[in-house]
């Protein structure tokens, strides 16, 4: 345990232009994960209200067309 | 200034202390204890009275602009709508889009031809009821004014999805004089626009009685409607059972109907909506986190504050 963190620490976090990217780089990875999820979350609470979920019954002709 | 009034307060005040606490005063003293008793109460005659005016002053001001005034009767004032479990307000529930686009199809069959709802483009249709195709379809039934040519006429061209919905009249005259002297308000914003909001528009719209009560006076050209304010309105009964056909076959009942033409003008006047719930759903969850771990960052920091301890070493004597 005391071996990763001071992996961790070592390769991410000692040295300041190192740890100002992974601050940047985690920055990005959480808001792209939590996005995700909540969007998920979201769309669970709206199951068939939102237009994505009625789009179909509307788009067929304009596919036909296509 | 200040402080020296203080000064010469402090100092007048003193003898009427010591007389009052009857800290034992020599014979000499130039005031006896009946004396002191008079002169305590001439001396705080001018602090009582400064203070019963002013609180009576203030509460005489709150008894005339303080309070909430009620000039309207009740029939004035309207009958206060029923509040409806509206699904679509719940914190984080959108709006129902089968919904929307079944009250737009009531918007424009029925309401259309007396309210314009200019705030609205074709575009903001795409996406939220109808698809592009769709929306071009509508927008291009309708004409619209050209910019003037180079002779300085203005033509007429097929609508676009950057025009606003049309307008039922050329202006607010012409649809006053079509409708006895009453302007049908723009609906754009309506539900924001009135207090109860989309229970207040749904009451209005279905709340029309067959017959106006015993005793109302309704003008002519009136109708009544207990929940409008006033109970004359120049808009008669709108929404009849089966006035439209739904697309989707969800009967056409009136309160349908009205349920559904609210929920769209509630859309109209937020289309923002669902995207500032959404929003305000991740504000939350990370804010919360944030507040969690600034809370245990801070007795984290605080720890060897918290449980140092302070000795105190007396210093030996010799
Ligand atoms: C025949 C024309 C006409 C039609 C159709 C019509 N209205 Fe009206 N509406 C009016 C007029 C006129 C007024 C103004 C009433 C007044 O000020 O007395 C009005 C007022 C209103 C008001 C404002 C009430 C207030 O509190 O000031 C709302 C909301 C409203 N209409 C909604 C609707 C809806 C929704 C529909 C479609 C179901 C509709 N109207 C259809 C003529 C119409």
């Amino acid at each position: 345990m005391a071996g990763l963190a001071s992996t961790i620490y070592n390769s991410l976090i000692r040295k300041n232009t190192v740890f100002l990217t992974t601050i940047f780089a985690s920055a990005f990875v959480f808001e792209l994960g939590f996005d995700s999820i909540s969007n998920r979350v979201w769309d669970s609470f709206n199951q068939g209200r939102q237009w994505k979920d009625i789009r179909h019954k509307y788009v067929q002709a304009e596919e036909d067309e296509e | 200034m200040l402080a020296r009034t203080c000064l010469r307060s402090a100092r007048s005040v003193a003898p009427v202390r010591n007389v009052a606490s009857k800290t034992a005063s020599r014979s000499a003293s130039t005031s006896s204890s009946s004396e002191g008793a008079a002169s305590s109460f001439t001396m705080t005659v001018a602090g009582s009275a400064a203070t019963a005016v002013a609180v009576g002053s203030i509460a005489w001001y709150f008894h005339l602009f303080g309070q909430e005034a009620y000039a309207m009767t009740p029939a004035e004032e309207g009958l206060h709508p029923t509040s409806y479990p509206w699904e679509h307000l719940k914190w984080n529930k959108t709006f129902d889009h089968q919904a929307l686009r079944r009250g737009f199809q009531v918007y424009r069959e029925v309401c259309a031809s007396c309210h314009s709802l200019n705030r609205v483009a074709w575009h903001a249709l795409v996406g939220a009821t109808h698809t592009v195709d769709e929306a071009k379809t509508m927008a291009e039934e309708h004409e619209y004014d050209t910019e003037p040519n180079d002779e300085g006429e203005i033509e007429k061209r097929a609508g676009k999805l950057s025009d606003p919905l049309p307008s039922p009249y050329k202006n607010d005259e012409a649809a006053r004089a079509a409708n006895s002297g009453a302007l049908p308000p723009d609906l754009s914003l309506i539900v924001k626009a009135r207090h109860g909001g989309c229970d207040y528009l749904f009451d209005l719209l279905t709340g029309y009685p067959e017959e106006p009560p015993a005793g109302a006076a309704v003008p002519a050209g009136l109708n009544f409607n207990p929940y409008f304010p006033g109970t004359g309105i120049a808009m008669a009964r709108q929404l009849y059972d089966g006035l439209v056909e739904y697309e989707d076959g969800t009967p056409a009942t009136a309160s349908q109907m009205a349920k559904d033409v609210v929920e769209f003008l509630n859309w109209s006047a937020e289309p923002e909506m669902d995207e500032r719930k959404k929003m305000g759903m991740k504000v939350v969850v990370v804010s919360t986190v944030l507040f969690a771990l600034s809370v245990w960052v801070k007795r984290y920091k605080w720890s060897p504050i918290k449980t140092r301890k302070i000795v105190y070493n007396p210093p030996v004597k010799h």
